[in-house]
């Protein structure tokens, strides 16, 4: 049966009442992301904005059993959680490690290589707003091209994003996703399916984030679709090495086009410096990716 | 010796690094996680060959860092399985923020810190920089002589930690005692599991029962959801300290209890060599203790009254031992392998810090020795303490600052 938002499971694991900003993108996705887990799951947790959302001592926004781990070690921390299950026996419990942008492209990346690397039974999610938001928004190995942070202030970033999703490919995982907030079934369905396989599962979530990129709280699942529409976020799964574009993504695939990056750039205040040319290199990055993707989706049977 | 010993003995040829692993297998550890770094990978090694063996239960993750090691002990404590790890000198360094992590998060993991140099420059060799600079973690600190006291102390560790919520910190000097062999006592798998009982851990990880460890804490009491007074950041330290200060207590009874069940006796904080007579206490930690005892007893052959006081526990600090054994010295020489720079060696700080407001007025000496595994021999001590005397009978009773033992 196809998830509707009419079918989805009732039971809340995100209460009412947290400490998340107006209009954020990762109270939607975290309440879909446990709603798929049905509660069956322990979370690790990195410093990060997840961690405002989770409260303070002794009151908690979740209805889970979590543990909250240092910057560096969100996937060691899963990996203790996964050894310790196991050592004692305990069946049935999927182990959720969830960072965000800083706390997996930059601090995390080491540990989570590794515990990619022995295959550790357990799903990461990235939910990815493209900089250090928890701490004031700074810039990230995950912050555009053109965008101003906190240390990117008049300039903004000189560097694009590194693809964290293609780096775990090369870990020879089972499954890695991607998702967006914006597109809440679609992440529900790929943690629904990630729960089901064992291995290291990993999954990015884009998370549109009103204060640090600057829209209005109100725009957050439009600016959400328009990164898909504009290929700035591809919604894809690989399975066993094998590709499959999803819900936007694939019907733009069969449709055969994407708005211009210009429209998803220019409904943000972080790119109120950028360049025509730092305009044009993305759209060139965009393009080339979604290229690629295409292709892959189109061949990866017959390979 | 106790006669009411369980088993008879055992006495194996073991180096530190044997002895250490063997102590973790004894004591029945279900997750071990460790990256191996000179001189600490023999136990790596030994304890992987265990696990692959079948001939210990248990998951040995093989991180990729020493701070990812001692997460994976972290988070697996929390689960409840009980946990080991080991290692030296940078590993011990990088391991930082996760020693004050498990302290604060009162889980009770137990670790090997074989002790090594720390660079700059490169220095694989011995001294306690390492697990002296990690002192003020909250974790407790035990130091062996040989290895025996590294086997019986990783057991009696165990047994420490989860009877407190504090973790464990079993040191040994690296290649003195790590990577060389003396006969070992090995205590019976039986006699251990008689001894150390099943780790229970305050933590519950069940979606049945949702909880939230380590959450920001502020620094003021707040109230829970039903409106119960629950400790501030502040309050949570306050109990940790309190754990330490305690924690006197239980290591001596744990120290007897192993005493009755194996002869070995560690009902003691510190151990004396000669010093009933004494007027003249040598102090020193680990290996470099027993070197004190030979000089010691040099000095005596040169009719001198010197015994030695060595310190096996060094967190939490036996402030009234240290007193009580110094009451009729009146000179104390403490040698340092580890330096506080821009003061004096760390023991001797603490010795200093333990008998002001006693009535002990001793002249106090520091040598520091042995650095990045410098030698030291007894001789050398002996030298030491006989120019301690001798500026002492000068009128000098204290000196600014500590004396190095090297060629500046």
């Amino acid at each position: 049966m196809k998830v509707t938002a009419a079918n989805l499971t009732e039971k809340e694991y995100l209460l009412p009442g947290n400490r998340t900003c107006p209009g954020c993108a990762l109270a939607l996705a975290y309440r879909h992301i446990l709603k798929a887990l049905e509660g069956q799951v322990i979370v690790t947790v990195p410093p990060s904005c997840l961690t405002v959302l989770h409260g303070m001592y002794p009151v908690t926004s979740v209805a889970i059993p979590c543990v909250n781990t240092p910057f560096a070690s969100t996937a060691a921390s899963a990996s203790g959680l996964v050894a310790g299950l196991k050592a004692l026996g305990k069946r049935g419990l999927t182990v959720l490690a969830i960072a965000g942008d800083g706390g997996t492209h930059d601090i995390g990346l080491q540990a989570l290589s590794a515990a990619a690397e022995r295959q550790t039974d357990f799903i990461y999610i990235c939910y990815d707003n493209e900089a250090y938001m928890n701490t004031g928004n700074q810039r990230s190995g995950s912050t555009p091209l053109g965008a101003i942070s906190g240390t990117t202030p008049i300039l903004g970033k000189q560097q694009n994003q590194k693809d964290i999703t293609a780096i775990m490919e090369a870990h020879n995982i089972p499954y890695i996703a991607t998702a967006n907030a914006s597109h809440p079934l679609d992440l529900y369905e790929k943690v629904k399916k990630a729960r089901a396989i064992q291995g290291t599962r990993f999954i990015h979530v884009f998370i549109p984030c009103p204060p640090g990129w600057g829209f209005s709280f109100k725009d957050t699942i439009k600016i959400g679709k328009l990164a898909t529409e504009t290929g700035w976020v591809i919604l894809y799964e690989i399975e066993n090495g094998v590709f499959r574009l999803t819900a936007a993504s694939q019907s733009i695939a069969q449709r055969g086009s994407l708005k211009s990056l210009r429209e998803y750039i220019q409904g943000q205040g972080r790119f109120k410096n950028i360049t025509e040319e730092q305009i044009a290199e993305l759209q060139r990055w965009v393009d080339a990716r979604w290229k690629r993707c295409m292709a892959r989706a189109g061949n990866s049977y017959s390979e | 010796m106790n006669k009411k010993i369980a088993k008879k003995s055992n006495i194996r040829i073991l180096d530190g690094n044997q002895a250490a692993a063997l102590g973790a297998k004894l004591s029945r550890v279900q997750v071990i996680a460790a990256y191996p770094i000179t001189p600490q990978s023999p136990v790596t090694e030994k304890l992987s060959e265990f696990v692959e063996r079948g001939e210990l239960d248990a998951q040995y993750i093989a991180v990729e860092s020493e701070h990812s090691a001692l997460a994976v002990c972290v988070s697996a404590s929390m689960v409840g399985a009980r946990t080991f790890t080991a290692t030296s000198a940078h590993g011990l360094a990088y391991m930082h923020e996760m020693l004050h992590w498990a302290a604060g998060a009162r889980l009770p993991l137990v670790m090997a810190c074989v002790n090594r140099a720390m660079g700059a420059p490169w220095n694989i060799l011995n001294d306690q920089q390492d697990s002296i600079s990690q002192r003020d973690t909250g974790w407790i600190q035990i130091y062996a002589r040989n290895n025996q006291e590294i086997i019986d102390s990783v057991i009696q560790a165990y047994k420490i930690a989860e009877s407190i919520y504090v973790p464990v910190m079993v040191c040994y000097d690296g290649f003195i005692l790590s990577h060389t062999e003396m006969p070992v006592d090995i205590p019976a798998q039986e006699d251990v599991d008689k001894f150390l009982p099943p780790y229970k851990p305050h933590t519950v990880l069940d979606p049945a029962n949702p909880r939230n460890y380590n959450l920001v804490t502020l620094a003021n009491p707040r109230v829970n959801s039903e409106g119960v007074l629950c400790h501030g950041y502040m309050e949570l330290r306050y109990l940790l300290q309190e754990a330490l200060q305690n924690s006197k207590e239980t290591m001596i009874k744990v120290g007897q209890e192993f005493g009755q069940l194996f002869g070995r006796n560690y009902a003691n904080m510190c151990w004396e060599h000669r010093l009933d007579d004494a007027d003249v206490v040598i102090v020193a930690m680990g290996s470099l203790a027993m070197e004190a005892t030979v000089a010691a007893d040099m000095l005596r052959k040169a009719g001198h009254k010197v015994g030695v006081l060595g310190l096996r526990v060094f967190r939490p600090f036996p402030k009234t031992e240290v007193v009580k054994v110094l009451k009729n010295s009146c000179l104390v020489v403490v040698f340092d392998k580890n330096i506080s720079y821009g003061l004096e060696g760390a023991t001797c700080s603490e010795i200093k810090a333990a008998l002001y407001g006693s009535p002990v007025r001793a002249a106090i000496r520091n040598f520091i020795v042995g650095l990045g595994g410098r030698d030291i021999k007894a001789r050398e001590l002996v030298d030491a303490v006989n120019r301690s005397l001798l500026s002492m009978k000068e009128g000098d009773l204290n000196k600014e600052s500590p004396e190095w033992i090297c060629d500046i």
